[in-house]
């Protein structure tokens, strides 16, 4: 069960090897191995989706998948929507959220930006009901969610016009 | 002043840390020799312990220490009363029972910690948590409230000859008496069951003693770190300056990151002395379930007499609050209950008693609302059914009660949870409810959308209800404001911080009082080594009474800035303006000098600072209310019910509410979606199931339903300003607002909804399960 396996995988365009427990989580590799800790743990059972990370550009749960699955494969996390962590430089999608007042204690955001950045891309003009759909795999505990329809709604019209 | 902030939808200066993952949470601070812990927790709800066996756990590679109470020595003893009961009530009973840091003889719920492990990492940790052996004879469960107090339970504490932890009995004028004038009386059995606040962080602490400094610190997912600092520092028998107690981001708190102590928080400090190594411990969900604290859980008996008018002439309840295994909080949440059930109404004749009662549960400590649903529940519930009785719309019997304007301060003659008399400062509900009617479409849902809607078949209702909250109580905060060398400045304060906006709400108060820009306002909060007096986050008291120090230390600062420039400048202080980082003379803006200029002269390197004034332009004030402020509110809204599965949507949702002087509208209006959520989830989703032997059936996300973007609706809020005397900038509290009315609205409109088939719904939380069970039978 302790056999160390040698991994390999790209991260925000960067890659990384590093000799892992089979049984090491992928959320607590990203974490706490590599040191991206922008994505969050709320419930380590795949029903929060605050762990959401882009595997392949999909969205999975980083805590219900083992680093191993992840060697030779390619992973995106909230630190990689933008060059650094300034304001000027936000993805439009992060600036709708602070736009539209999108998150509160902001824990289970990086799980919504992740899940809507592909969403987005595949669905440029969605309606209010396709958004709360697309959303409804993300708990958040503070807003209630009206201000995140409202900032991807935002979101939706800036991306469209990039 | 050239920028007003105070009242603009400011966008958040915290979020961009948030939204690019570069905000610290305590499970973000990583240390290379760190070690981490994880508990063996109790697995029966009552029992005595026979036997631990943690050999097998020791020897386990990677394992560092393993700890049971007898190796805590004289460390060991039950957690501080955190509030304890009001002194000025009288014949209170009360039996302080404390959480322990680890069971010793006897485990009173399942989840409480019994051993600690400290590992070279988590998973060794917990692989070696499952190599202990603990043998409980298990005694019977106490579960059911009601039948918690009845003689032939055993007890949950041994030396108590019941089950019984307190009794209040509060009154005003002579209920009996008014009874006796009624033209009727209303007389129901309420009921309001657990849930769970589930922030989306679960707890979690990590501490490091340095022992070549001599410090402790702790960084602890709580709401209240100088609490946390100043009592680690005397179980330890360290200085307060050797303990910092950093609270960074949290990630949601909503009452039950406010408990002191965990026993996590008393056990992490001292085994980081005793092995001088950093440790670690993050709650996980399935954990937080039952290590976390819960609230909700109360039984009301409770009468309402009226006139034949609709008038109240006396409400009377005795309830029984569910105080799970411990109860450290003291008597906040069943004061808080007593109090909100009077509600906006003038109430002549009050008898209110009640009984807390030890479970075999977690330990129930405020959640959001934190009594005051239970309270709201039993009045608006009874108020309903008065009016059906009379013949009386659910708004015009509200209307008829409605404290008057002109009545304020209203004294309702009793304690509140804050050992003050409940006075409501100020109040005016007859706008806010016709701004709601007026929102929601009354007349025209009832005199034409119903109709017609019914007459397809379709199963829509109405509710409207009201509520006040008791906000902004005391003791006290403070602040300490510094304009720096680079002109931004540091406002430094002792609340913690989970996401409600301070570091923008009030970096609005201090950049109005300062002229700069709002961005330029740096807010410290939650680290006890910037700033170590003060309370914590709760009661929706931070905008209120740190708030209020914040702004009395930023017109101390605005005084020194005024004073100062009026000496560099050679003009009067009347003439001066502060604008644009800068204090410039009005209508020359060319005689101006910079704010961090200012601030290196009132810091000068030669020359002397002159007796009886102080370096810097720096302030400190403390803002300490004698009580709190009053907010209140009317919630609508409109649900259609599925005739066959009982599944309820909600339509439509209206709050109206009155915080009094509103900082940031956007903040406002985030923390009331939020608290609507929690309310609706608490109405119809999220109900904790306890068996018979004290096992929580539904402890994960999977089984514990949260509302999602789909279950809760588009809301729609209006505003209404009733300004508090009791604070300079005329704030009330607005934190709780929206949980606190969400469940007697639903419930009154899905009883419109299913019109003459409706049963009375006399529980919460409901689900469509439990309705179907109510309409058809069980």
């Amino acid at each position: 069960m302790n056999t160390l396996h040698t991994i390999t995988v790209i991260i925000n365009g960067q890659s990384y090897e590093r000799e892992v427990e089979p049984r090491l989580l992928l959320s607590d590799f990203i974490r706490h191995e590599i040191g991206l800790t922008g994505t969050h743990v709320g419930c380590e059972h795949g029903v929060c989706g605050a762990c959401t990370i882009l595997f392949d550009d999909e969205p999975v749960r980083s805590c219900i998948m083992f680093a191993v699955q992840a060697n030779g494969h390619t992973i995106m996390t909230i630190e990689g929507l933008t060059p650094d962590a300034s304001e000027e430089n936000l993805h439009p999608l992060q600036a709708s959220f602070r736009e539209a007042h999108g998150l509160q204690c902001g824990f289970c955001t990086g799980g919504f930006l992740m899940t809507l950045l592909p969403f987005l891309q595949e669905n440029p003009n969605p309606s209010e009901q396709d958004i709360r759909e697309a959303i409804s795999g993300n708990i958040c505990r503070c807003t209630g969610y009206q201000h995140i329809v409202d900032a991807v709604k935002i979101a939706a019209a800036k991306m469209e016009g990039q | 002043m050239s920028t007003r902030y105070f009242g603009q939808r400011i966008k958040r200066n915290e979020d961009v840390r948030m939204l690019t993952g570069q905000a610290l949470h305590v499970d973000d601070v990583n240390f290379t020799d760190m070690l981490h812990v994880a508990f063996y927790r109790s697995r029966d709800a009552h029992g005595y312990i026979k036997d631990i066996d943690v050999s097998a756990a020791q020897e386990r590679e990677g394992v560092v220490a393993v700890y049971t109470a007898e190796d805590l020595g004289d460390y060991w003893q039950p957690g501080p009363l955190l509030v304890p009961p009001p002194p000025t009530i009288e014949g209170l009973i009360f039996h302080q029972r404390t959480q322990v840091p680890l069971a010793k003889d006897k485990v009173r719920f399942v989840g409480e910690p019994i051993v600690m492990v400290v590992a070279e990492s988590r998973y060794i940790a917990e692989d070696a948590v499952g190599d202990i052996w603990v043998e409980v004879e298990a005694l019977p469960a106490v579960i059911d409230i009601e039948q918690a107090l009845n003689e032939d339970m055993p007890t949950i504490h041994d030396d108590l000859d019941s089950n019984m932890a307190a009794h209040v009995v509060q009154k005003k004028g002579n209920y009996e008496a008014a009874v006796q004038q009624a033209d009727l009386v209303i007389k129901r059995k309420l009921k309001y069951d657990r849930g769970t606040a589930a922030a989306m962080e679960n707890r979690g602490i990590v501490a490091q003693w340095d022992a070549k400094s001599q410090k402790l610190t702790v960084w602890d997912t709580t709401q209240a770190p100088i609490v946390i600092r100043n009592g680690l520092a005397a179980m330890l028998g360290l200085s307060e300056h050797q303990v910092r107690v950093i609270a960074p981001f949290i990630g949601g708190g909503f009452g039950p990151k406010i408990m002191m102590f965990y026993q996590e928080e008393v056990l992490l400090p001292w085994a980081s002395m005793k092995l001088n190594r950093p440790l670690k411990w993050i709650e996980d969900r399935q954990e937080n379930f039952f290590a976390t604290t819960q609230e909700r859980g109360q039984v009301h008996e409770a009468e309402l007499a009226l006139t034949n008018d609709g008038r109240i002439l006396g409400l009377k309840h005795n309830f029984i609050h569910d105080g799970g295994a411990y109860i450290p909080y003291g008597l906040t949440i069943p004061l808080n209950s007593q109090a909100n059930a009077l509600g906006p109404y003038a109430t002549p004749n009050y008898y209110s008693e009640f009984k807390v009662a030890f479970t075999n549960k977690p330990i129930v400590t405020p959640y959001r609302g934190a009594g005051r649903q239970h309270g709201v529940f039993v009045i608006e519930r009874l108020l309903d059914l008065a009016a059906k009785q009379l013949d009386l719309s659910p708004i015009e019997i509200r209307r008829r009660n409605f404290i008057q304007p002109e009545a304020f301060p209203y004294n309702h003659e009793i304690i509140f949870q804050d050992f003050a008399p409940l006075v409501f400062d100020s109040g005016n509900y007859e706008p806010a409810l016709d701004m709601a009617i007026e929102m929601i479409g009354y007349e025209q849902f009832i005199k034409e959308e119903q109709p017609r809607l019914r007459a397809e078949g379709k199963k829509v209702g109405i509710g409207v209800a009201a509520y006040v909250e008791g906000t902004g109580i005391g003791p006290y905060e403070g602040a300490r404001i510094t304009v720096e060398a680079s002109g931004k400045v540091s406002v430094a304060s002792g609340i913690g911080t989970q996401g409600q906006g301070h570091f923008t709400s009030f970096a609005q108060i201090v950049a109005d009082q300062l002229g700069v820009d709002v961005r330029n306002v740096y807010l410290v909060t939650g680290d006890t080594d910037q700033f170590h007096w003060g309370a914590g986050t709760f009661a929706s008291r931070g905008a209120v009474v740190a708030g209020n120090a914040i702004h009395s230390a930023a017109v101390e600062v605005r005084k020194k800035i005024l004073k100062l420039a009026s000496e560099k400048l050679e003009a009067a202080e009347e003439d001066l303006e502060l604008a644009d980082g800068q204090v410039r003379v009005k209508g020359v803006p060319e005689t101006a000098i910079k704010l961090g200029s200012l601030a290196v002269m009132a810091n000068p390197l030669r020359g002397a600072v002159r007796p009886g004034t102080e370096p810097g332009l720096e302030a400190t004030s403390y803002f300490g209310p004698e009580s709190g402020t009053t907010a209140s509110g009317v919630h609508a809204l409109i649900v259609e019910v599925d005739p066959e599965t009982m599944k309820v949507e909600v339509k439509k949702y209206v709050v109206v509410h009155d915080c009094g002087k509103v900082i940031n509208p956007l903040i406002l209006d985030g923390q009331i979606h939020g608290g609507v959520a929690q309310g609706l989830g608490n109405a119809f989703y999220e109900q904790l199931h306890f068996d018979e032997n004290g096992q929580l059936l539904n402890a994960s996300f999977m089984d514990y339903l949260l509302p999602t973007a789909l279950d809760v609706p588009r809301m729609e809020i209006g505003h209404v300003e009733t300004l508090s005397p009791l604070n300079p900038l005329g704030i009330k509290g607005a934190g709780e607002a929206g949980a606190i009315p969400a469940a007697p609205v639903f419930v009154q409109a899905v009883e419109n909804a299913l019109g003459d088939d409706a049963p009375e719904i006399l529980e919460i939380p409901l689900s469509p399960n439990r309705l179907f069970e109510l309409v058809f039978g069980e």
